[in-house]
This record gives structure tokens, C-alpha cells and sequence, in this order.
């Protein structure tokens, strides 16, 4: 059947371009979850990127690639967490900034990688599920960080709901000074939060370049970053929300390569923009109810703490 | 031990907010003989070329103007918006928008211009940036939608309706297919200091009318934020929007007019860069200005004077990226990299405007 043949890719590459929206905007969820909003996700997710690619390059090894993504993602949102939570800098103003850092660091560090080429991340099918038709080899032929991906989504939606850690960092981002009064450490434990964050966007970064393109260009994240910041507030603050909107987005990037094979005659840049619009119309979807964001968004987000007063 | 607490001032310290720009600019320049060392370079030599070679000429300091007047004039603009709380990130794409609307006209009465052309492009570059602005005031006044992910997602748009444009209708049919549009005619460009004016002084350089956009805006937008009742309305409701709300101010227009006037100076910012330095349409015209001046709005404190400077000070960083990458080979990105520790600096430095710094007693430890 011929619609097999067009939704069996479509499937799969809204699959594959899903998991670094899903992993960015995961990390960012439970940084906001703390009560703290880090707008820094694109620079980091750009640093995660090259940190892991020109590590993969310079030893081989795709695996020490990967881990030099979540670090350059660590040391991008501890840059973050010091200057917005110990010296209590504007949160919105230091993520802005610390894209903008990224960026150009990125663009800096990668100079000499824009050529580069590194080995494949090898895709590990599941005996007889990936062979289902249509989903089969978009989502149980993924490559190990697809599923490390799933197995973080998991862990992440146990964590914030079902554990009293996930409990006592909620109760901070709602309200730090009662969580204070009680006794929990609430700068630490968003400085844990925002670590956290930084290491999923470096993650989702290393996924692109190393997973997903295997390749490094300048500004190669192309705002994905941004749109995971989005998806956050699409998901109303929800895991399981987050996985099904970003294969929402998956699905729409995934057109954007697959439409001329579906015989759709468009411009390439109205399809290019395509993410992006979708975007504007989602947030607007779930901002038209402004009670939906006030019962769901952490009511101390973007609030500095001050500890002594 | 030495240990320190931060304890909150009563009120800001004045002194603190002049002086801690100049702290940032101090740490900046360390930082940058911290990087050049750590690149293998001589750091005095790197930081001379860096800094001081852009501005040892005439030529240079042409250049440092051409660059700081559109970044000084899409910040004047943000930090209007900045004040009132609303956080237009979206310059970028209102710049491209500005540039494309200005283009459209230019390229429309190509042949057929007069000294009414120039500005009848600068009035549409600004009504382009002021309607890609005014889809994220629309939806943030009508839907709530956050003003932030919706102007920096259509700035990714606008990118791509200049693509279409330059590899499309809009291509120069003589241009060899590159994706550009036919070279502007003179009535469509910003007169030169020296070409159009002779004006000796600035012979050889590619010094324009279109710096005076941002030298107006200055003493417009100081009025503006210090004298007029609408700009204090909108710090009002950005400083306390529960007060501004009982006082009747509506907090839907203050959007409207932050990102109005920004979209509109992104606009004529626009304007002045393609018919000025660039002189026609270009896929990769604009240089990133629109994301730069936030950062130019921030270290310039919000306030027009700081941001003169600032723009300034921004634009050598930009020209000593230039003036690295051939002296010394090194990428010109290393501009974006000081750029952020510029704005790093500062943020961090701020702690110091609303706390001080204390030595912890023994008193004070038992409640740590």
C-alpha cells in the first residue's frame, strides 16, 4: 500500500526529530518545576552540540562525545544558577544572555569542526516489535540514546509525581519561603534543579549532532531550543504532555522533509517555517485560557529567593 | 575564615548602578587577557588589536558608527518595552522585516525615485517592523500568548520570507543567481558624508545619512521614558502592575506601544542598513543587530545615555572580532563570546546595586 510507504519515514523522522525537543524541554520542565526559568536553553543546547561532537571527533568515542555534551550543558547552567540564584541577577535577562554566550562560543569552539565527519550511532531494533508496520521502525528501531531518551522521560515523570524528592522541588517552586521556613535548602536544591536542566539541553544537544545529524554547522540547533522552552508551557508543566507534544512538533518538522515525496508543491521556506508558526499557534492555544497557566505554571517562576530576608 | 553575606541595601545605591557598567567593562577586558592567553596568544598584542587598531583610523571610526547607530537605535526601542516589563526578543526578525518592507518600495519605483523615495522606504521599514511586532502584542493582549517565544519564533520566519524573497521575486535577474536584489538606485539610498555631501573630512568612508536616525532617537526616547505621561504610565505598570491596575492604567496598551516602538525603530534600523552600508536586499544582510541590542539595551542600563555607550562599546567588540580574524586568524565569533561575558559581568555585578557585601559575624551564623 502506498500510504505505508509515506508514513512509515514520517513516522520515524518525527520520531527521531522529537527526542531532543522532548529531552530539552523535560530538563527545563524540572528546572521550572523549582521555581526557576532558564531561557538559556538554546545557548546550552548549542554548546551540548559541539561539546559533543568535536569530542567525538578529537577521541573516536561516541559515548565520551555524549558525556561532553551533558557536561558543557552542566558548566552552560551553573554559569546560569550562579549569576540568578547566589548573585540574583534577572533570570530573563541571564538566559538571554546566556544564549547569546552560546551562540557565539558555539560558533568559536566549532570553527575547526565544520568539516568534521564522525561514526554512526547504530540503531537497535527490538526483535518483532520493530517490525510492526508504520510505528514498528520509528519506535523500536531507535539508537541508545533514543531509548535512554524514553527511559529518562519515565524516570523524570516518577520522580516529579510518585517520590518525595520530586515532592519537596515542587513545594519549592511554589513556595520557596514556606519551604525555607521548614527547613529545605531551597537555594541548593534549585541550583540541583537548574543542573539538571542545563545537563538534559546538553543531552538533547548531543543527540543533534552526534545521534540525529552527525554534523556540526554554526547555529545548528536553529532555535529548537526555544521551541522546547515552548513546548514547556504547551505542556501546561506536564511530562507525559511534553513527550506527546514534542512528537506533536516531531511530526511537523518531519514534513517539512518528507512533503516533497508527498507530493506537496510548496516553497521550501514556507515548509522551513512551518515549526516555528506551529509554535506561535500552540502557545496561543494553551495561553487563550490565562487560568490554565496560573493554576499549572510554579507560582514562584522567575522569582528570585533571597534567603535572608 | 573569610566569610561573606549579602545583605539587602535599603534602597538601590546610585553610585553602585554607575559604577558597576564600568566594573563589567574592567572584567570584560580581563576575561579577554584571560582568553588570548589561554588561545596562545600574546595578550597584549591580541587585546591591541582587539581594541585599539578598529579605532586608529579615520576609516575605523566611520565603521564603529555604522555599526553602533542600528544597534543604538533597535535598544532604544527594547529598552522602552524593558521598562514596562514586556520582553520583545523578536528585534531581529522586526530588523529583517523593516529591511524587506524598505526594499519592496526601493525596488518598486526602481528607475522612477525622487527625493521623496528615501523617506517613503524609512516610513515602511518602520510600519514593517511595527507589523511584525504587533502579532506578538496581538496575541499577547488577545491570547495571553508569552511575548518572548512568540517574536523570537517569527524573527526564524522572517529569516525565511528574506530567503524566499532574494531567491524568488524579488532576485536580481542580472545578479548571476546569487540571492540578492538589484543594487538600489541613488534616490533609494541613504546620501554619503563624502560621496554626496563632500564632505572632506570623511573621504573614503562609508559614512551615511542613516546614523542620524539613531542620533534623533536619543533625545526622542529620553523624552519619552523621563517626560511624557505615557512612558511613565508604562514603568508604572512594569515596576508594579497590581498599583498601575488600580490606577487605571490599562496594561494592554503598554504592550501595544513597547512593542510598537521597538518594532518600529527595528524597522527604520533595518532601513538604514540596506539603504545604507548594504545598498540592496541580501539573504545574510543583517549581522545579527536585532539580538545584539539586547544586550547593548541591558549593559546600557535602560536608560538612552547608557546606551549611546553601551552601542558603542558594542560595535568595537564587533569590529575587533573583524580585526582579530585577519590579524591574528582567529573567528570572528569570539565577538559573540565577548559580548556575553560583557553582559555576564554586569548581571553579575548588579548583586552589588540592591545588596552589600558583609563580613558574617558570629551573631549572624547561628541563622545560616
Amino acid at each position: 500500500m502506498d500510504w505505508i510507504n509515506l508514513l512509515t519515514p514520517l513516522a520515524a523522522s518525527a520520531v527521531i526529530a522529537a527526542i531532543p525537543l522532548m529531552l530539552a524541554a523535560l530538563g527545563e520542565l524540572v528546572t521550572e518545576k523549582s521555581g526557576v526559568l532558564n531561557l538559556g536553553v538554546e545557548g546550552t543546547m548549542l554548546m551540548g552540540a559541539i561539546g559533543a561532537f568535536a569530542v567525538t571527533v578529537q577521541t573516536g568515542s561516541l559515548w565520551l562525545g555524549v558525556l561532553a555534551g551533558i557536561a558543557a550543558g552542566v558548566v552552560m547552567s551553573a554559569i546560569f544558577a550562579w549569576l540568578t540564584l547566589s548573585l540574583m541577577a534577572n533570570q530573563v535577562a541571564t538566559g538571554l544572555a546566556l544564549t547569546i554566550f552560546g551562540i557565539g562560543l558555539s560558533a568559536y569552539v566549532g570553527r575547526p569542526y565544520t568539516d568534521a565527519t564522525i561514526p554512526m550511532l547504530r540503531d537497535l531494533p527490538i526483535p518483532g516489535l520493530s517490525s510492526i508496520p508504520v510505528l514498528g521502525p520509528s519506535i523500536f528501531s531507535l539508537n541508545p540514546l533514543g531509548y535512554l531518551s524514553v527511559a529518562l522521560l519515565v524516570a523524570i515523570a516518577w520522580f516529579l509525581y510518585r517520590s518525595r524528592a520530586g515532592l519537596v522541588l515542587r513545594s519549592i517552586g511554589e513556595a520557596p519561603s514556606v519551604a525555607h521556613a521548614i527547613g529545605y535548602p531551597v537555594v541548593r536544591i534549585r541550583y540541583l534543579a537548574t543542573l539538571f536542566g542545563g545537563a538534559m539541553s546538553g543531552l538533547a544537544g548531543a543527540y543533534y549532532s552526534v545521534g540525529y545529524l552527525r554534523l556540526w554547522q554554526e547555529n545548528l540547533t536553529a532555535g529548537r531550543g526555544w521551541i522546547a522552552l515552548a513546548l514547556v508551557v504547551f505542556a501546561t508543566w506536564r511530562p507525559g504532555r511534553t513527550a506527546l507534544g514534542a512528537l506533536l512538533f516531531g511530526v511537523v518538522m518531519a514534513l517539512q522533509f518528507q512533503a516533497q515525496a508527498m507530493g506537496i508543491r510548496i516553497p521550501s521556506q514556507a515548509l522551513a517555517s512551518l515549526p516555528y508558526l506551529a509554535t506561535i499557534v500552540v502557545l496561543v492555544i494553551i495561553s487563550r485560557n490565562r487560568q490554565t497557566i496560573r493554576l499549572n505554571a510554579p507560582a514562584s517562576l522567575g522569582k528570585p529567593f533571597f534567603a535572608g530576608s | 575564615m573569610l566569610d561573606f553575606t549579602l545583605e539587602p541595601r535599603p534602597s538601590p545605591s546610585r553610585t553602585m548602578r554607575l559604577a558597576m557598567p564600568l566594573v563589567a567593562t574592567l572584567m570584560t577586558l580581563i576575561g579577554g587577557v584571560l582568553i588570548f592567553s589561554f588561545l596562545g596568544k600574546n595578550p597584549a598584542q591580541a587585546m591591541a588589536a582587539f581594541f585599539l587598531a578598529p579605532i586608529s583610523s579615520l576609516n575605523g571610526w566611520s565603521e564603529l558608527l555604522l555599526k553602533a547607530s542600528p544597534l543604538c537605535l533597535i535598544a532604544l526601542g527594547l529598552a522602552i518595552g524593558y521598562r514596562a516589563n514586556v520582553w520583545n526578543i523578536g528585534a531581529e526578525g522586526q530588523l529583517l522585516l523593516g529591511g524587506i518592507f524598505a526594499s519592496g518600495v526601493a525596488i518598486h519605483f526602481d528607475g522612477h525615485g525622487g527625493p521623496w523615495l528615501l523617506p517613503l522606504m524609512m516610513a515602511a521599514g518602520a510600519v514593517g517592523g511595527m507589523l511584525w511586532a504587533a502579532i506578538p502584542a496581538l496575541l499577547r493582549v488577545r491570547f495571553n500568548a508569552n511575548e518572548i517565544l512568540v517574536s523570537l519564533m517569527l524573527t526564524y520566519v522572517a529569516t525565511q520570507l528574506l530567503i524566499y524573497l532574494v531567491s524568488g521575486p524579488w532576485q536580481d535577474p542580472h545578479g548571476m543567481n546569487f540571492p540578492q536584489s538589484i543594487n538600489f538606485s541613488r534616490d533609494a539610498l541613504f546620501p554619503r558624508f563624502f560621496g554626496d555631501w563632500h564632505w572632506a573630512t570623511w573621504r573614503g568612508t562609508r559614512l551615511n545619512a542613516s546614523i542620524f536616525m539613531a542620533a534623533a532617537a536619543v533625545p526622542l526616547a529620553w523624552c519619552f521614558m523621563r517626560k511624557s505621561f505615557a512612558g511613565y504610565r508604562m514603568e508604572v505598570g512594569g515596576l508594579a502592575p497590581l498599583a498601575a491596575r488600580y490606577a487605571g492604567y490599562s496594561e494592554p496598551r503598554a504592550v501595544w506601544l513597547a512593542l510598537l516602538i521597538g518594532g518600529a525603530t527595528a524597522g527604520l534600523a533595518g532601513t538604514g542598513e540596506v539603504a545604507g552600508p548594504v545598498g540592496q536586499l541580501q539573504a545574510t544582510w543583517a549581522p545579527g543587530y536585532g539580538f545584539t541590542a539586547i544586550i547593548v539595551a541591558f549593559v546600557g542600563r535602560l536608560h538612552p545615555i547608557g546606551i549611546v555607550l553601551a552601542s558603542l562599546l558594542m560595535a568595537l567588540l564587533y569590529l575587533g572580532g573583524e580585526a582579530v580574524q585577519t590579524s591574528l586568524q582567529l573567528p570572528k565569533a569570539i565577538s559573540g563570546v565577548f559580548q556575553g561575558l560583557l553582559l555576564f559581568s554586569l548581571l553579575g555585578c548588579d548583586v552589588f546595586v540592591n545588596y552589600r557585601l558583609r563580613r558574617r559575624t558570629h551573631a549572624m551564623t547561628r541563622d545560616a
